[in-house]
């Protein structure tokens, strides 16, 4: 994209661009971004310029809606480590290795995303609830899932495993099995040639994976409702406090709320991309 | 050669969509249509008053009507009323979302007056379910302070039926300790303590309570722990109606602006008397709500044990009121449910 962007100048002044049409698709993109995106988040900001300063700040500083922070950025930081680890698995699995039912459990990969969330969450307090199947077995062991702090991160994972899956998948697609094999004639073990050779790889595919189901779980309701239990200052969720506000009628109130949930999440993002254009360009030497 | 073809493919289609069109119209064919916006659990109800509302009306005005309806939680309802849904009338079950549509000026200021009974053509209260044989012993407000009682109710920042459950709370404490607030809040410390899952609704509570097998009891409308001992087994359940409960309304009123604009101010006010026949009224006992017609009532004395039902009005002084020291941010349930 920056790349792009530094040669425009040099190709506008005549009409030898590669790409034929730009004028249009350019328009239509930035038509369709200030619908779909810009739109909606004038319009948040639009309830939030009711409020002063003072308001606001009372508004995302209640310790309930403070605690409901917690319970939320925990949670769905716990849920994207998970999802790391057993995506990045999940990943590797389905690109190295062939077995029978293998598109299957590719086709399963975005389960998550075609459900919605709402039966996800409702299925998975079912399961975890003490009559259900695996309440069932893990509550005598004194672990309980469903109405609690487990059961948010569990339902967080759930919904965003597909977006670790998907980023790194099509990564190691692109790496074939020579760089291992590779790295191992040159003597390097199984540990250091993940270590050393794959995961650098990885990385970039990895991280912006696991940011986006951070992200992803910070804002989720449907399936976390129906399994957190909501008791007050423990296992609401910062979503629940702005479905209260709105309950109440109190409309600013709700966007102040969700706009400290926009702002962690641009915040991420923007630090992901940043670190990310870092990254590459160290890998090219520099060159970028 | 193509052009042609294509456009005869696409007459093809707008003559398709024109048909579907005037076949979904001729559906609708009805003379006159009403559409009713209401809450969340009222889908059955309301599915066998229209019907016979609509053949009555047939009969008296030889005109067809179609009663639509739509359904959700009351404020989400006002909420979408707010922002243009075209409703014509609205059957809430909280006083306070009519009183929302009234302050933003589109049903009158004394809605409450236009029909009988402050606008309340059935009412209910808040009662028990427990599970068989009422292992826990609970029949009062009192007993769901004990030490090992779990309970389940909708979460009352999310639902209109929590707010009713936390009012009844309050209000049986209120007489309990004739008023000192120390002890009240104490006793709904614990209350609101017991709470096992907070779900943000009427429905999600029963699930909980059901299929998931949590708490000792559910705390609901009387109609809605009928209705479910109804439809789960009265064999597994038992409903408990405290001696003293709360007076929970279901408040009708005219959308002016909508009815106006549609031209059905005549038909939406027939509709809403027509749910103080006594006809109706039975209907409505059938549904387990209790309503005003002596000679229903009479009928269904077994059916509704006598209850002292506290008025928000006299234990809170008005909603207004109740909201703001108890619902809003910051206010006692914030407060008392602090741990």
């Amino acid at each position: 994209m920056s790349a792009f962007a530094i040669r425009l100048p040099r190709r506008l002044s005549g009409s030898t661009r590669v790409l034929p049409g730009f004028g249009l698709s350019m328009g239509i993109s930035v038509l369709f971004i200030s619908l779909v995106l810009l739109l909606p988040m004038t319009g948040l900001f639009g309830q939030l310029a009711g409020l002063s300063l003072g308001e606001y700040w009372a508004i995302v500083s209640d310790p309930r809606v403070v605690a409901s922070y917690t319970t939320t950025l925990g949670a769905a930081a716990v849920a994207a480590l998970v999802n790391a680890a057993f995506g990045l698995l999940l990943a590797w699995v389905l690109v190295r290795y062939d077995f029978p039912g293998k598109r299957l459990v590719d086709a399963l990969m975005d389960l998550p995303f075609a459900l919605p969330t709402a039966v996800a969450g409702i299925t998975l307090a079912t399961l975890y609830a003490k009559s259900g199947w695996a309440g069932n077995v893990l509550e005598p062991l004194g672990i309980k899932v469903a109405y609690t702090w487990v059961g948010i991160a569990l339902a967080m994972a759930f919904t965003s495993i597909p977006f670790v899956v998907r980023t790194v998948q099509p990564v190691l697609e692109d790496m074939p099995a020579e760089v291992d094999e590779a790295a191992m004639s040159l003597g390097a073990s199984d540990g250091v040639g993940f270590r050393r050779v794959i995961l650098p790889h990885l990385w970039p595919a990895l991280v912006t994976g696991t940011g986006l189901a951070f992200v992803r779980s910070l804002g989720e309701f449907g399936a976390v409702i129906f399994i957190a239990g909501n008791t007050p200052y423990e296992t609401e969720i910062t979503s629940l406090m702005i479905f209260v506000k709105l309950q109440e009628y109190d409309y600013a109130g709700a966007s102040a709320i969700a706009s400290v949930l926009l702002f962690v999440s641009l915040a991420l993002l923007f630090a992901i991309n940043v670190w990310q254009g870092r990254f590459v360009r160290r890998l090219h030497g520099g060159k970028g | 050669m193509a052009f042609p073809r294509t456009t005869s493919a696409l007459k093809r289609s707008l003559l398709a969509v024109a048909v579907a069109a005037s076949a979904s119209g001729a559906a609708n064919a009805a003379d006159r249509e009403l559409l009713n916006a209401s809450y969340d659990i009222a889908r059955e109800l309301f599915a066998e008053i229209n019907p016979q509302f609509e053949t009555w009306w047939e009969n008296e005005h030889g005109e067809s009507v179609e009663v639509s309806q739509s359904h959700n939680g009351s404020s989400a309802q006002a909420r979408s009323i707010m922002q243009g849904l075209g409703a014509d009338v609205v059957t809430f079950n909280q006083v306070t979302d009519v009183q929302v549509l009234a302050d933003a000026g589109l049903v009158a200021d004394d809605w409450q007056e236009a029909f009988d009974n402050n606008a309340s053509p059935y009412y209910s209260t808040t009662a028990f379910l427990v599970r068989k044989g009422n292992p826990k012993n609970i029949e009062s407000w009192d007993d769901l302070a004990g030490d090992d009682v779990e309970i389940v109710f909708p979460n009352p920042k999310t639902s209109g039926n929590g707010r009713y459950t936390y009012l009844a709370a309050w209000g049986a404490a209120d007489k309990r300790f004739d008023g000192d607030e120390d002890k009240i809040r104490d006793y709904m410390k614990t209350f609101l303590g017991n709470v096992e899952v907070f779900d943000t609704g009427g429905r999600g509570a029963t699930t909980s309570f059901i299929e998931r097998d949590i708490g000792d009891v559910l705390i609901s409308f009387e109609s809605e722990v009928n209705n479910i001992r109804g439809e789960y087994g009265s064999d597994d359940y038992e409903v408990v109606v405290p001696p003293v409960s709360i007076l929970a309304e279901f408040p009708v009123a005219v959308v002016d602006e909508n009815a106006e604009k549609n031209d059905s101010a005549d038909l939406a006010q027939a509709y809403l008397d027509y749910l103080y026949r006594e006809d109706t009224q039975r209907l409505l006992a059938g549904f387990n709500y209790r309503v005003h017609d002596d000679t229903v009532v009479e009928e269904f004395a077994d059916q509704f044990p006598d209850t002292e039902l506290l008025e928000v009005e006299d234990v809170f002084g008005g909603w207004d009121q109740a909201m703001e020291k108890h619902f809003e941010s910051g206010g006692l349930i914030d407060q008392l449910q602090r741990r």
